[in-house]
């Protein structure tokens, strides 16, 4: 489960895992799977088919992916409403998250979650939570049960820089740290909590210093770039894993969509967000950097291109062709 | 092959909206993620970022159009040929018709749809308590120390469970009633936590998501208040949202309503708050026996359970059966006096004045009939129906505010399937509406007598 730290520096100077051809492409892979994905589920909100809040995770795709490279099968994840990315990343089936997108009796929740609340038991995906910073306390009792076992399991608990001003976040630092218990606490900083640029919310904006009351250590990640989050993960992983107690990761990210398919994002420039594209995008960085190494051919990204296309064109008809709950599982699932 | 590009919806509530602008024009490459045209709605304008790629072919709604309906076809692209790109899913034909996309209310936002629900299956007839054998020996104990053996009980047969709470361990509890857990389980079994109950209630939840069976003591109920939203909406919610696949096996319990001159603050009953919450299950025990089996249910239920216990019955004491296993059936309500004139209904601490008044109305002639609720949900109604089809008449008593009370529930319920067995309207004896005076004479004004019970019962069989 212990992954062999490689280390190297990118061109800021921050630590990255050297990555084998085929983890980058392992990489590029999942990236692209959430950024059409995602693309196709914004027009498929558009049209009408997914319904309520539905937040888009384009532009993070590094983060989690990068985490997810960091930990083993039997570690667990649990994030808040941005949470289509890490499910996919976690190897849940696209069909099934998209089909709870749609209120499906095939979704991961049989259609009574919906985008923000999904989980999946099999994967140690533990939602999926819609209110904002609640995950932090559950992320921190799912570690609690695996220091209460005896196992060496992690648990990544995902929040963005809006969630790091809840009450909750230090209450549960302060009991991580007490009880030192194996939490990754990975903030996801995408500069905007909803509309709210974080230095209006936040008195300190280095959220990787947040656990400091607590001398839970902290470090800030380049989140654009996959090998530096793998890098920052791997590390932290380990430290957790070796019964030091919890670590924080500021993923520094952006997300180029709104807050909710309902934000038209006027709080920042379309200039600001077109800069992050092209100078930062994690797909192409990584795109790029395999071009570049002749890792491999363009003719070898346009087949990946159409591999990811159909699993997605798959999960979008398989999310507008299964029928709805039936009508008795209204009642269903209140009480065991 | 074309691609419709469709007049997209921005928010829930979206129906129709101004295309105020195209930013792309005929001929033009599109590239997924390019913003091609300006939507503006009621609320915000909104850019329209391409899908798929491929050259623009058409524009067929023109800038500045007013009202272009959700789903309207307005430009066309020719597709690059990569043979994924394929028009946006049309509405399906499958062999079970799938819905279209709905109309929306654009009051609430939510779909509108004719379709009755389908009605709640009836439940199952409550479980009965285990029949005690005869010869079993009774031994007087201290609701105190029931709920103690209760947890040491479970806590022996099951390494699962776990206590957690402010005080619990070193202190033996606030209330003393983990009295000597620490040292039996040890600090790996027994856990002092900070003051800190939303944070500790979480970190409980989520413990039990990863299917631990956590005991979380509130040092009092008023203080749960801190940790409301993780109790409802992660403890209660989470099996629901998920489809069934997270259970949340963990007990909150602890001391609920007023004990004596500490004030508003710390005088609550929460009674009718939790009662309310579909996906918990609320216990609400008076004497030492059915506080014994009924935690030692709680602890095994694979729900999330609000235990609510009361300060001054700590200390009182009633015969418990000496069993190995005495476990009570959560959902069933007791019948603890037999009477026929009239139906007190109460729970808790409640049944101290119910008892009270029962004996009173005795001196009078009437015979009352006392039911110890004892799970307020899921609640035992058809014990209380089958009471009232023989007395005719309902008093309910509790400590609690009127207004959406335990009582008021069992009235309409009353209402509702009783209604040609009652002889005279539904009395609530509750505590008054106001917030817990500090003042001894005041104090005793806000909660209920025994005199009020007597006064509704004469009111009820046209005594007076």
């Amino acid at each position: 489960m212990a992954k062999t730290q490689r280390t190297t520096r990118n061109g800021n100077g921050a630590a990255v895992a050297a990555m084998t051809p085929e983890e980058d492409l392992s990489a590029y892979r999942m990236m692209l799977l959430i950024r059409r994905f995602e693309e196709r589920a914004g027009q498929m909100y558009g049209m009408g088919l997914i319904g309520g809040f539905c937040h888009l995770y384009i532009g993070q795709e590094a983060v989690v992916v990068g985490m997810q490279m960091a930990i083993g099968e039997s570690d667990q994840v649990i994030t808040g409403y941005r949470d289509h990315g890490h499910m996919l990343a976690t190897g849940m089936d696209a069909r099934g998250v998209m089909a709870e997108l749609t209120g499906r009796s095939t979704g991961y929740s049989r259609g009574k979650g919906g985008s923000m609340h999904m989980f999946s038991r099999e994967r140690n995906f533990f939602g999926g939570h819609g209110i904002v910073a609640a995950q932090v306390p559950l992320g921190t009792g799912l570690a609690f049960a695996n220091r209460y076992r005896g196992n060496d399991r992690v648990c990544l608990t995902y929040f963005g820089d809006g969630a790091a001003n809840q009450g909750q976040v230090y209450e549960s630092f302060n009991m991580a740290g007490l009880w030192k218990l194996p939490v990754v606490y990975v903030i996801e900083n995408n500069r905007y909590a909803m509309g709210t640029e974080a230095g209006r919310a936040s008195a300190q904006t280095d959220f990787s210093r947040r656990g400091s009351s607590f001398d839970l250590p902290g470090e800030q990640v380049d989140g654009m770039d996959v090998r530096a989050v793998r890098a920052a993960g791997e590390k932290a992983v380990a430290w957790c894993r070796s019964g030091k107690g919890p670590y924080i990761l500021e993923m520094k990210t952006y997300r180029y969509r709104g807050h909710s398919m309902s934000d038209p994002a006027k709080y920042r420039t379309r200039e600001e967000v077109d800069r992050m594209r092209a100078e930062h995008d994690p797909i192409e960085q990584v795109k790029q950097r395999m071009l570049a190494a002749g890792a491999i051919t363009e003719d070898a990204l346009k087949d990946i291109d159409r591999e990811v296309r159909a699993i997605v064109t798959e999960a979008a008809d398989f999310a507008s062709t299964t029928p709805e709950p039936d009508p008795s599982e209204l009642w269903t699932d209140v009480l065991r | 092959m074309p691609i419709d590009i469709l007049m997209p919806a921005l928010s829930p509530t979206m129906e129709e909206g101004k295309l105020a602008r195209w930013l792309k024009k005929e001929g033009d490459d599109v590239r997924a993620g390019d913003v091609i045209a300006e939507i503006e709605t009621d609320k915000a304008t909104m850019e329209v970022e391409a899908v798929d790629e491929g050259k623009l072919a058409s524009i067929l709604v023109p800038e500045g159009t007013e009202g272009v309906k959700v789903n309207a076809v307005i430009a066309r692209l020719t597709g690059d040929g990569g043979g994924a790109a394929r028009p946006a899913p049309a509405p399906a034909i499958s062999p079970e018709p799938a819905p279209q996309p709905v109309a929306r209310d654009p009051e609430v936002g939510i779909e509108v749809d004719t379709a009755r629900p389908a009605a709640q299956p009836k439940a199952a007839g409550a479980p009965t308590d285990p029949a005690i054998p005869a010869g079993t020996e009774m031994v007087t104990q201290t609701v105190r120390e029931a709920l103690r053996d209760a947890m040491a009980e479970e806590m022996r047969r099951d390494k699962d469970v776990f206590v957690m709470g402010e005080e619990v361990a070193e202190y033996q509890g606030a209330y003393k009633v983990t009295q000597g857990l620490l040292a039996e389980f040890g600090p790996q079994r027994v856990y002092d936590t900070p003051i800190t109950e939303h944070g500790f209630a979480g970190l409980g939840i989520g413990a039990a998501l990863a299917g631990l069976k956590p005991i979380v003591e509130f040092m009092t109920w008023n203080f749960a208040m801190q940790a409301m939203d993780q109790i409802i909406n992660s403890a209660a919610k989470t099996l629901y949202m998920s489809g069934g696949q997270m259970g949340c096996p963990i007990v909150f319990r602890g001391p609920n309503g007023a004990a004596a001159r500490v004030a508003a603050q710390h005088s609550q009953d929460y009674a009718s708050w939790y009662a309310h919450i579909p996906g918990l299950k609320v216990v609400i025990p008076y004497t030492a026996a059915d506080a014994k089996g009924l935690l030692k249910a709680a602890i095994r239920d694979p729900n999330p359970i609000i235990f609510l216990e009361n300060e001054i019955l700590y200390g009182q004491s009633f015969p418990v059966p000496q069993l190995d296993d005495f476990v009570l059936p959560i959902g069933k309500a007791r019948i603890a006096r037999a009477g026929t004139d009239v139906t007190l209904v109460s729970f808790g601490i409640g049944m101290t004045y119910a008892e009270k008044a029962a004996k009173e109305l005795e001196t009078l002639g009437i015979s009352a009939e006392i039911i110890d609720l004892r799970s307020l949900r899921p609640m035992d109604i058809p014990t209380v129906v089958e009471s009232v089809k023989k007395t005719g008449r309902c008093v309910t008593v509790e400590e609690g505010w009127p207004v959406a009370s335990i009582g008021s529930e069992i009235s309409a319920r009353l209402m509702e399937e009783a209604f040609d067995w009652l002889d005279a309207p539904v009395i609530r004896v509750t505590g008054k509406d106001v917030p817990m005076p500090y003042a001894a004479n005041l104090e005793k004004l806000a909660l209920p007598s025994v005199a009020e019970i007597v006064a509704a019962v004469k009111a009820v069989t046209y005594r007076e």
